[in-house]
């Protein structure tokens, strides 16, 4: 094996353990030094931009509170992207469950808190899929999404 | 090749420059999630109490950091380099001018079982019988403000790992200043008293599993799939009926595609069923806020060729995702609610 191999093996094995080091959380989470009104209009924006469709935004603190409950702001907002649906739709319905994507986004104080399930996550629930590359583009995208939002505080 | 090894030397050049952030873009990006940006609190306990900073060791710091909290939702970071953990200790000493303490490693000698009765009647009311702490997160949600201290769980193998007997001795000689721990030694205790209730805390090392004991996943699916023998319409309302029987309020019923297609296309045979039991959820927000990710209640009908499938994601399966023993329990309830309703609506 001559030295050029040899150094073009040793970076190939580097490159495959890298993304390895960069551990990966079940939850991905971010503080936003936004008001909650303020967060909530960035998240729904960083979302299209990132090129998915806002589906629906639930309002669990209307529930709460008209329930008698008192709550800070409290919501969840559902995205994805048509032909991701569809896929699953068609190809694995057993993960519909989990879609479409959500972050839940609720008011601390002042800030604002987003958090949402790693989708490398689902690799752990529907292994057998052979969706690696999708949950890992999801994460990536999400982690982009939520740092769009962080970078506007 | 020589590029491809230039590009691959680069990418390693910035990952290990990423390795070696400041204390305080480290603390930005882990911690203040939980703890807040200048340490106050929220989902965690806060931090910047000169009380709390003058009583605990960077040894104890150190070791929190590594093991964290099982069960408590504080995770153990063993992504961290020495290095990163030293930086990350120094932006939180940065939030006091106490210098930290140090404690010797030397076991305090007490009477364990006389430390046990004095625990029941001292320490019990806030931080539980067994040592598990007091319930919910730091503030958000749990407790006013006011309140900013969750009673930590010493009955807890992270705790137990990163405070030594004599740090916890000088929290109990002279408590926290501005929280609900006070000075036992200002309040009727003896220095001997002291020692015998560091020694039962101590003993919590041989009960620490049972108190904390881990959730066993291996046999839980992460969804719920079941074949109804009714028609999608009929199953429908079969799951409304079986709702609404559990105590669950109706939110919506909408296809599964509905604000991703254009309206009116989207496909009727997938239908998602949304409820709530508003009590249980209240419950749920103060033992963790992270909840949403369960949220809402939601059952999806499903025309799978000319079968109709039912689906429900099972909670009990995620959730080791949020490092909270006290949710589990929440977590299995709701997955017998989730059976109950679909043996209810399949009948």
């Amino acid at each position: 094996m001559n030295f050029r191999n040899t150094i073009s093996r040793i970076l190939v094995i580097i490159l495959m353990i890298l993304p390895l080091t960069a551990q990966s959380e079940d939850l991905i989470m971010r503080r936003i030094a936004m008001g909650f009104p303020e967060a909530m209009n960035a998240l729904q924006a960083s979302i299209v931009k990132q090129d998915y469709r806002v589906s629906r935004v639930q309002r669990v603190d209307i529930g709460l509170t008209s329930s008698g409950y008192d709550t800070a702001e409290y919501r969840i907002v559902f995205f994805i992207r048509p032909d991701q649906l569809d896929m699953i739709e068609t190809k694995h319905p057993h993960m519909i469950p989990f879609m479409p994507l959500k972050i839940t986004i609720f008011a601390e104080g002042d800030d604002t808190i987003l958090v949402t399930l790693n989708p490398l996550k689902l690799n752990e629930f529907f292994p057998d899929e052979g969706l690696g590359e999708q949950y890992a583009a999801w994460e990536k995208d999400i982690i982009e999404v939520l740092d769009r939002v962080q970078s506007e505080q | 090749m020589y590029r491809l090894i230039i590009i691959g030397l680069g990418l390693l050049i910035n990952t290990m420059a990423l390795a070696s952030h400041s204390g305080e873009h480290l603390y930005k990006q882990n911690c203040s999630i939980c703890h807040g940006f200048n340490g106050n609190g929220g989902v965690g306990v806060p931090l910047a109490l000169d009380a709390f900073l003058s009583s605990v060791s960077d040894d104890y710091l150190v070791k929190t950091i590594r093991h964290g909290r099982p069960g408590r939702i504080m995770p153990a970071f063993g992504k961290f380099s020495d290095a990163d953990v030293e930086a990350l200790i120094g932006h939180i000493r940065s939030w006091s001018n106490t210098p930290a303490p140090v404690y010797s490693n030397q076991p305090v000698k007490g009477n364990a079982e006389n430390g046990g009765k004095l625990f029941t009647t001292h320490c019990a009311v806030c931080h539980g019988a067994e040592g598990r702490g007091g319930p919910g997160t730091g503030v958000t949600m749990s407790r006013p403000r006011s309140l900013p201290i969750l009673a930590p769980a010493l009955n807890n193998s992270g705790f137990l790992a990163s405070a030594s007997d004599e740090m916890i001795k000088s929290t109990l000689m002279k408590g926290r200043e501005g929280t609900p721990m006070i000075s036992f030694l200002n309040n009727g205790l003896t220095e001997q008293d002291i020692n015998d209730l560091v020694a039962h805390i101590r003993s919590f090392e041989k009960t620490v599993e049972k108190v904390q004991p881990g959730i066993d996943l291996k046999d839980e699916p992460a969804v719920f799939v079941r074949e109804s023998p009714y028609t999608v319409e009929e199953t429908v309302e079969n799951l409304v009926n079986a709702v609404e029987s559990m105590n669950f309020r109706l939110i919506r019923i909408q296809t599964l595609e509905s604000g991703v297609v254009e309206e009116g296309k989207e496909e009727k045979g997938q239908v998602i069923i949304y409820s709530c039991n508003f009590n249980l959820l209240n419950e749920a927000l103060k033992i963790d806020p992270r909840v949403g990710l369960f949220l809402p209640c939601r059952v999806t009908v499903f025309q799978h060729g000319d079968k109709v499938l039912v689906m429900a994601a099972n909670p009990k399966r995620m959730s080791d995702v949020f490092n909270n023993k006290e949710l589990n329990k929440i977590c299995n309830d709701m997955r017998h609610v989730y059976t109950d309703m679909l043996d209810e609506a399949l009948f």
